[in-house]
């Protein structure tokens, strides 16, 4: 094998290209992805450590598609910050390489073959929103699937939340649908449980947001 | 190709993003959001994002040639597929995480659910990662997939494709896409390729390119990557968001209202 050439040998080192013509578009993650994603280091539907602080909760739910048929090949991805509404960022001191942080706060896992997804985490902080005002605790959550040409983004509030009720991006959601986005409270075997559906298309539909 | 329902449903900006309702895709139709979707700001949730810290990558991952652990080397045409990842400004997206996964060199998946009679290659996996360098630049080393048959219509083939997936700086950067190989005759009958519009497909479609081409072996394929910026804005730092309210909603790829009215066209 020859040495792989530099990128200075063909003139592109460093720099910016010309303006890009626009995005990349979307394409579908489709039914394969199992085996290039979720491998035994990026799945991660658990997303604590035991020394990860905060009130431990299991989400679980489906996916379920506009025939209220299970979606066995859906992936789920979430992103939160910790317990005191503090979002991990590549540039914190405590993410270094040999350094994992106690909570990232991102998970990512499949459906199985009844539509079922579950995550371990801890319920997030408020995290702020503009000047003083804060966001009630979120999850934010990326769906794809082989039929999804863009993924769907939403979020996972919690029903028994009283600060949902001045969150800026709920009031946003016209008021018949915000009860999509409430993972409802449960427990099983002494931990909190939130169950919370998906649903992609007709009768309760999840709302999706345009970001 | 018979008529194709195409739904008025998009994220981000409709003259590149593909619609959620597709019909000629058929898997479309029972999993496409049917109501609108719904125009918030963005906030600190989605101005962050996870980074790289997700899996410790190493080198090895990024040659599908050899990661098969077999000791052995896939079978077919070798290809570097390399390109530079940047935002809309053109500016590198360094230390990002792209994690891909393709067919083998006769169209076959490693995947339970692919069972077409074609051959599986022992030593070949078909999935890889790697981080862009502080360029933003990404190199692989893998083997030419082939076309497959699917079972969304008589006859169906996809296109010679790998997938992509990009987390990038933050939660609205997140990208799944797929890359395509040029003067393909199967792009022109794939309703998935077809779905975005025309004007960006090309985007989707590496170039060949001599000087990533290396003498007695391998091709060399070039394709950037441009994903949305964790910014609203060009200039400001890419820190991280301490707050950020309606004034980030200008953001580019994020316009307009969604409708629910399809329409029908020729596709």
């Amino acid at each position: 094998m020859t040495e792989p050439k530099t990128e200075a040998a063909h003139g592109h080192a460093g720099g910016a290209r010309a303006r890009p013509d626009g995005l990349t578009p979307s394409q579908t993650v489709g039914p394969f992805f199992l085996d290039g994603l979720l491998r035994p280091d990026t799945r991660r539907n658990v997303l604590v450590v035991p020394e990860t602080s905060g009130v431990r909760i299991r989400i679980e739910g489906r996916v379920l598609d506009g025939d209220g048929a299970p979606v066995p090949d859906a992936l789920i991805e979430v992103w939160q910050a910790d317990a005191d509404g503090h979002y991990c960022q590549p540039d914190d001191a405590s993410v270094i390489p040999g350094n994992v942080p106690v909570f990232i706060g991102f998970g990512r896992a499949g459906t199985d073959n009844a539509g079922t997804f579950w995550f371990e985490t801890i319920k997030p902080g408020a995290v702020p929103y503009d000047g003083d005002s804060t966001q009630a605790p979120h999850i934010g959550v990326i769906v794809g699937a082989r039929g999804l040409l863009n993924h769907l983004v939403t979020r996972l509030y919690f029903a028994d939340e009283p600060a949902n009720e001045r969150d800026p991006v709920l009031a946003r959601v016209p008021a018949e649908r915000r009860g999509t986005l409430l993972g409802r409270p449960g427990a099983a075997e002494g931990q909190a449980v939130y169950r919370w559906d998906i649903i992609l298309h007709g009768v309760g539909e999840t709302v999706f947001f345009n970001v | 190709m018979s008529t194709t329902t195409i739904g008025a449903i998009v994220r981000g900006d409709r003259e590149v993003f593909p619609p959620y309702l597709y019909s000629a895709y058929r898997s479309t139709v029972k999993r496409a959001p049917s109501q609108p979707l719904v125009d918030v700001p963005l906030t600190i949730t989605e101005l962050t994002g996870p980074g790289a810290v997700i899996s410790a990558v190493m080198t090895e991952d990024a040659d599908l040639t050899r990661n098969a652990g077999t000791g052995g080397e896939a079978i077919g045409q070798r290809v570097i597929v390399t390109g530079r990842v940047m935002d809309e400004h053109g500016r590198p997206v360094p230390h990002t995480l792209l994690e891909i996964w393709q067919a083998n060199a006769a169209g076959r998946y490693i995947h339970r659910n692919d069972q077409w009679p074609g051959p599986l290659d022992p030593n070949f996996l078909g999935i890889g990662r790697c981080l862009t360098d502080a360029n933003g630049d990404y190199r692989f080393l893998t083997i030419r997939p082939g076309a497959y048959p699917w079972k969304n219509h008589p006859n169906a083939w996809r296109p010679a494709h790998i997938h992509f997936s990009l987390l990038g700086p933050s939660w609205v950067s997140r990208l799944v896409t797929q890359m395509y190989f040029p003067d393909d005759p199967l792009h022109a009958r794939d309703p998935i390729f077809a779905a975005v519009p025309e004007a960006a497909r090309s985007r989707l479609i590496a170039a060949y390119d001599h000087d990533v081409t290396e003498a007695e072996w391998a091709l060399g394929w070039r394709w950037d990557i441009v994903l949305h910026g964790p910014r609203a804005t060009p200039f400001e730092a890419p820190t991280a968001a301490t707050t950020d309210g309606q004034g980030a909603r200008s953001a580019p790829g994020a316009p307009g209202v969604d409708g629910t009215t399809g329409s029908e066209v020729g596709g």
